[in-house]
């Protein structure tokens, strides 16, 4: 069992929350060649070591955030973006 | 016609393993009576400083490859390196089922190849695998999932593969432990029947290879990590990356010039084409696997359930083997988890309530790197004699023997055979994957 700290509602099972995988940084729509879509779709760094990654709490807050994780260890630290782009207040 | 297959075969291959490492039943016989012991596998040799391929990683795919490079193509300076040891990844952590049911005709094509290799192993390769060709039948326990099953079952009958749907009454007949009564909270509506699907013994076929492609002079080392690959003149400023050429790499036990290497590593293929530039569309997940005690013979064939998440097969010991979907986040951690039993054995009982007093023996898990539509990444990348046979997923060991045979092929003709041609990594980037989750993946 992993225990996902949400900033919200603090520690919860991995099986309450959705899973959303490494942050990637959306290319601008209006510049982005194919090239760059795909590669932001599929292309992953897929790290042994610190991931930043999205989480989404579906059965507590329902908030997106972002949270690092030691791929390893499956250690959590803070990252300086707790919540997704465009929530933080 | 078995016979003379296996003859003809036995023929073909006989320069692969020969003299008295030959196993027979004759040689069994006299080591029985004389006590004399078996030669070793394979041997142990110095790790040279330059070979004509290297492959990283050996289980099934890289000791496949090895062995092909130098039967089919007669490349033998080829070292296959491996960081634990032989079969000690996905190859031996799997839950050795075979099938060709796939999706995708690219899929059926390229997995029945696979099986067809799967039937002559143990002729070709003088090793007894185990093969047991007991049939493989995937649960639909809803309307959609029968769907699905028809779908399959047409796309293969169209390319020649033995599978069809049946009703409950069938699939009670084949396996009479199945609870294929409506009363259930996911009721059996039906079953895609795989007749040629079964179980192989994976350790035999990892440990068969070695012992065959070691035989024709490919040198295998264990305890050998690869810790840089080098490339030069690549676009990026380190010379990695696009438009650079490998010329070799570093190990653990030092370095080592080629102007070949295949990354054929599960779990690590990420780390591993980082080291030369390359980007991949993987991440890496655990997939967990049970094993029960022992008991006599009751389950006949292969039963998948796709809504439930789970695969079970009877081992010739009379175990039964648990397989599930992969953990739902990405991590390198193999440690097993509560959760994982507790799913995995409501899920067993909701297929067979009569198995309640089975314990569990013990878990594990294996790594697999998915991809984002189920099929994985084979042949060249945008640095030059830097080859890729990963992205496995959960059907990595099926995939084995053609995947070898396919690379060996690419490896040595410099081109990329048609057969996995639709596996490329350039599918990402010119839009066109080859969607198999709906028959590639457990949990859909």
């Amino acid at each position: 069992m992993l225990l996902v700290p949400c900033p919200h509602c603090g520690p919860r099972n991995a099986a309450d929350l959705r899973y959303l995988g490494e942050t990637t940084v959306r290319p601008d729509p209006s510049s982005a060649d194919p090239d760059a879509w795909r590669s932001y779709l599929y292309l992953r760094d897929n790290p042994a070591g610190w991931l930043t990654e999205t989480w989404y709490c579906r059965s507590g807050c329902r908030r997106y955030f972002t949270l690092e994780r030691h791929t390893v260890t499956n250690e959590f630290r803070q990252s300086p973006l707790p919540f997704a782009k465009g929530e933080r207040s | 016609m078995t016979t003379m297959r296996m003859l003809t075969t036995g023929i073909r291959r006989r320069s692969a393993v020969s003299g008295s490492a030959r196993y027979s039943a004759a040689g069994l016989i006299k080591r029985g009576i004389t006590g004399e012991s078996w030669p070793r596998a394979w041997r142990d040799h110095e790790l040279k400083s330059s070979y004509d391929v290297v492959i990283i990683g050996a289980g099934v795919h890289g000791l496949a490859a090895a062995y092909y490079l130098a039967a089919n193509h007669g490349i033998t300076n080829v070292a296959v390196l491996d960081k634990g040891y032989v079969g000690g990844g996905g190859s031996g952590r799997n839950t050795a089922i075979v099938r060709s049911n796939y999706l995708t005709p690219e899929g059926v094509a390229f997995y029945d190849r696979s099986l067809t290799l799967y039937n002559t192993m143990a002729g070709d390769l003088n090793i007894n695998v185990m093969f047991s060709e007991r049939g493989h039948l995937t649960l639909a326990h809803t309307d959609s999932a029968l769907r699905t099953m028809r779908w399959r079952a047409e796309v293969n009958k169209l390319q020649g593969i033995d599978s069809n749907v049946i009703g409950p009454d069938e699939i009670k007949a084949l396996t009479p432990s199945l609870d294929t009564s409506a009363n259930t909270r996911y009721p059996i509506l039906g079953a895609l029947y795989h007749p040629p699907g079964g179980t192989i013994r994976h350790d035999a076929v990892n440990w068969g290879y070695a012992r065959a492609a070691n035989a024709l002079g490919v040198q295998i080392h264990q305890n050998t990590e690869v810790t840089d690959i080098v490339v030069v003149g690549g676009e990026r400023e380190s010379g990695r990356g696009g438009g650079g050429r490998v010329t070799g790499v570093r190990t653990t036990r030092g370095d080592i010039a080629t102007p070949i290497v295949l990354n054929a590593t599960a779990g690590w293929a990420s780390l591993i084409a980082a080291m030369a530039g390359v980007r991949l569309p993987i991440t890496t997940h655990p997939l967990q696997a049970a094993v029960t005690e022992p008991v006599k013979v009751f389950l006949p064939t292969v039963v998948v359930s796709g809504s439930l998440h789970v695969y079970v097969s009877q081992t010739d010991r009379g175990e039964l083997v648990f397989g599930a979907s992969v953990d739902p986040f990405a991590t390198y951690d193999m440690r097993g988890s509560l959760d994982f039993t507790e799913e995995l054995a409501g899920h067993v009982l909701e297929l067979m309530p009569g198995i309640s007093k089975m314990r569990l023996l013990r878990q594990w898990a294996g790594l697999c790197d998915m991809t984002p539509d189920y099929s994985p990444v084979m042949g060249f990348t945008p640095v030059e004699g830097f080859l890729s046979d990963v992205g496995w997923g959960t059907y990595g060991f099926k995939a084995g023997p053609v995947s070898g045979e396919q690379m060996a092929e690419c490896i040595a003709t410099g081109r990329t055979p048609k057969l996995i041609a639709p596996f490329a990594l350039e599918r990402f980037t010119a839009g066109q994957l080859v969607g198999e989750k709906g028959a590639a993946a457990v949990g859909h």
